[in-house]
């Protein structure tokens, strides 16, 4: 306990130097604590995006869909697979579509599209539908209409109200023909889809393809994105194995590798201001062991063992780096919050840009206090470890030479 | 009498391999205890050096050292540390209060590092304050003290060990003469009613004049080993 005291002691006996050591860590911390959760934070919010977009967390295709996306991979709904799939706790919402493709013709313009059979309730709980609608009424499930997007839209020459007609190939080779009307224009921000969408209540897409009761895919919602890979594990051992699961990393790996690459550029700039803090430290560490050479070699000559002075040493630094840490922490805190609540929001055509892409053109920060204990963590483990070289000086310390003048 | 000092043949080489220098040539050293002695000769003539032999704090290139019977060339550096706590009070020649430290706990310090408990220690360091007169000035920071009572709290912290005995390197070096004779005082008045043995090494002679044995060194060797007749006790012996 004396060590403890003498060492608080001896870290306030240059006041000046310890409050540079603190506030070099406390200011890193904060640095740290924010690029962390900025991290982490725009990535949650592009998975959010990119989820929320289309494809959702998770999605249930019948074994083989995914390799092979044709309707006679659809499976029937009429059996308990939905329950199942809602039974699984971290399950928030789920929603049905029946996918293919059709040719989409106005007047003498014919189009390849996508056609989405929906549930537009369920559909807009996860996907935010209604939000892209520009222009019409959103869909009822009992609707006749259709939902078309914009750039499809446009190819066709047609507005809420006219008639386009559906060529396609049904379930199990079934002819596909029909004609519905325009219930509104959908714009996305991602082009592929805007160019090519077209929505339809599940009833009327089953009809069209001949495929009562079946659908392609159910895409889930989930309570805990975290628990992403769990929750797909307990689908999978709920539904069986005539059934794929599929995460969303497993459906847009691009994605994941985008996230990956910007991470580790951020993980440059952490090991950047780790460095900085390592350099604060050590020059201190360094400060001290020339300011109290003498003294230690006057305290092994009294009879302090060695490995007691590089305790008290080791103690004098934790405390510094720890004072430093929590205040940074603490300071952090508030300020994480904060951002997480005022998050930054660029502006002018770079956020016109974002938002093309169907992206929020904001940066919140996460709450996630994992991010403060392990930053907190990885400071006092630099901290541990340079507090290394007094201890390591010390065990070598001869004191007859520290007391040479 | 008992013997605290028995150093046989001791030498310390500098640079033995290139140009070696004898800081410490084949010295003889037998000191009782309770004696009063002072090594003097002139700079780099050794005495700093024999001193940090015989307590421990450098290694001895021929030669053995015995206190109180033990050979410390023979401790290994964990064992000679400990034996240095426990048997040897060091003053130094520029005080080395630890500055974040109150006279008290200056003292007290070397107990704790000895594991004595809080109670025996409160014991202690009143005593040794009144040893030192500086009973008022327990609780002062080093440097709210003058050198000379810097220097009587560092006589108090050699000696609240209980050691065998104290070496003390040039102590009276950096003080003023009131401040030196007042530490000569303090010392010798230990040595006499505690029989506490003390080395000096100096060159002050002030110090040489207050010492019973003077030993001078040259160029590492022993010159002159002189017993000086304590004037004082005649005089008392002839009242």
């Amino acid at each position: 306990m004396w060590l403890i005291k003498m060492a608080w002691k001896n870290m306030w006996r240059n006041r000046n130097r310890t409050v540079i050591t603190m506030a070099a860590i406390f200011f890193a911390v904060i640095l740290s604590v924010i690029t962390s959760s900025l991290k982490t934070g725009i990535f949650d919010n592009l998975v959010k995006n990119v989820v929320s977009f289309y494809t959702g967390y998770v999605q249930v295709h019948k074994q083989g869909y995914w390799s092979e996306q044709i309707l006679d991979n659809s499976f029937d709904t009429s059996g308990n697979i939905e329950n199942k799939i809602l039974s699984t706790e971290t399950v928030s919402q789920i929603a049905p579509r029946l996918e293919s493709f059709a040719l989409a013709s106005s007047k003498d313009i014919t189009k390849g599209c996508l056609i989405v059979g929906i549930d537009p309730q369920k559909e807009n709980d996860i996907t935010r539908l209604k939000s892209k609608l520009i222009e019409g009424n959103y869909l009822k499930n009992s609707d006749p209409g259709v939902l078309l997007s914009e750039g499809l839209a446009k190819r066709l020459q047609l507005i809420p109200g006219d008639t386009i007609v559906l060529i396609s190939q049904g379930f199990h080779g079934a002819t596909a023909a029909g004609k519905y009307r325009i219930q509104g224009i959908l714009k996305f921000g991602s082009p592929e889809l805007n160019d090519k969408a077209l929505f339809m209540p599940l009833p009327l897409a089953q009809d069209l393809f001949s495929a009562y009761g079946m659908i392609t895919s159910y895409v889930l919602s989930l309570k805990n994105p975290k628990l992403l890979e769990q929750t797909a594990q307990s689908i999978r051992s709920a539904i069986g194995s005539d059934y794929e699961v599929m995460t969303w990393k497993q459906m847009m790996p691009e994605i994941q590798q985008h996230i990956a690459t910007d991470s580790n550029n951020m993980q440059a700039v952490q090991a950047l201001l780790y460095l900085l803090i390592s350099f604060g430290i050590f020059s201190t560490l360094l400060m001290l062991m020339v300011e109290r050479k003498f003294e230690m070699g006057m305290l092994v000559a009294v009879g302090m063992k060695k490995i007691k002075l590089a305790i008290l040493l080791l103690i004098e630094s934790i405390l510094t780096v720890i004072s430093g840490c929590v205040l940074g922490i603490l300071v952090s805190i508030p300020l994480v919050y904060y951002l997480n609540k005022h998050p930054i929001r660029l502006g002018g055509e770079t956020a016109k840009i974002y938002e093309r892409f169907g992206f929020e053109a904001i940066f919140p920060t996460s709450t996630n206090i994992e991010i403060f204990i392990s930053q907190g963590i990885i400071v006092l483990v630099i901290g541990l470890i340079l507090s290394l070289y007094p201890v390591y000086k010390t065990i070598r310390l001869n004191p007859v030479a520290a007391m040479k003048k | 009498m008992d013997t605290v000092i028995d150093a046989h043949n001791i030498s310390k080489i500098y640079n033995p391999d290139t140009i070696p220098v004898y800081a410490v040539n084949n010295v003889h050293l037998h000191l009782q205890k309770g004696e009063f002695t002072a090594l003097v000769g002139p700079s780099g003539s050794g005495k700093t050096t024999l001193l940090n032999l015989i307590g421990g704090l450098d290694k001895t290139d021929t030669g053995n050292i015995f206190i109180n019977g033990i050979d410390i060339t023979k401790l290994s550096a964990g064992r000679l540390i400990d034996f240095r706590l426990h048997n040897i009070g060091f003053v130094f020649q520029s005080f080395n209060l630890i500055p974040v430290l109150t006279a008290k706990e200056n003292v007290e310090f070397i107990m704790q590092l000895q594991g004595i408990k809080k109670s025996e220690r409160e014991k202690r360091i009143y005593p040794l304050f009144k040893q030192i007169g500086l009973e008022d000035k327990m609780n002062s920071r080093p440097s709210q003290l003058s050198g000379g009572q810097q220097q009587r709290v560092a006589v108090a912290r050699a000696l609240a060990s209980k050691p065998q005995f104290v070496l003390a390197d040039e102590p009276t070096a950096n003080l003023d003469s009131k401040s030196a004779s007042n530490l000569l005082d303090i010392m010798a008045l230990l040595n006499k009613e505690e029989n506490m043995t003390f080395i000096f090494s100096t060159h002050d002679q002030r110090v040489i004049e207050r010492a019973r044995r003077v030993i001078t060194l040259v160029d590492g060797k022993v010159e002159s080993d002189t017993a000086v007749v304590d004037t004082s006790v005649l005089h008392e012996t002839e009242k």
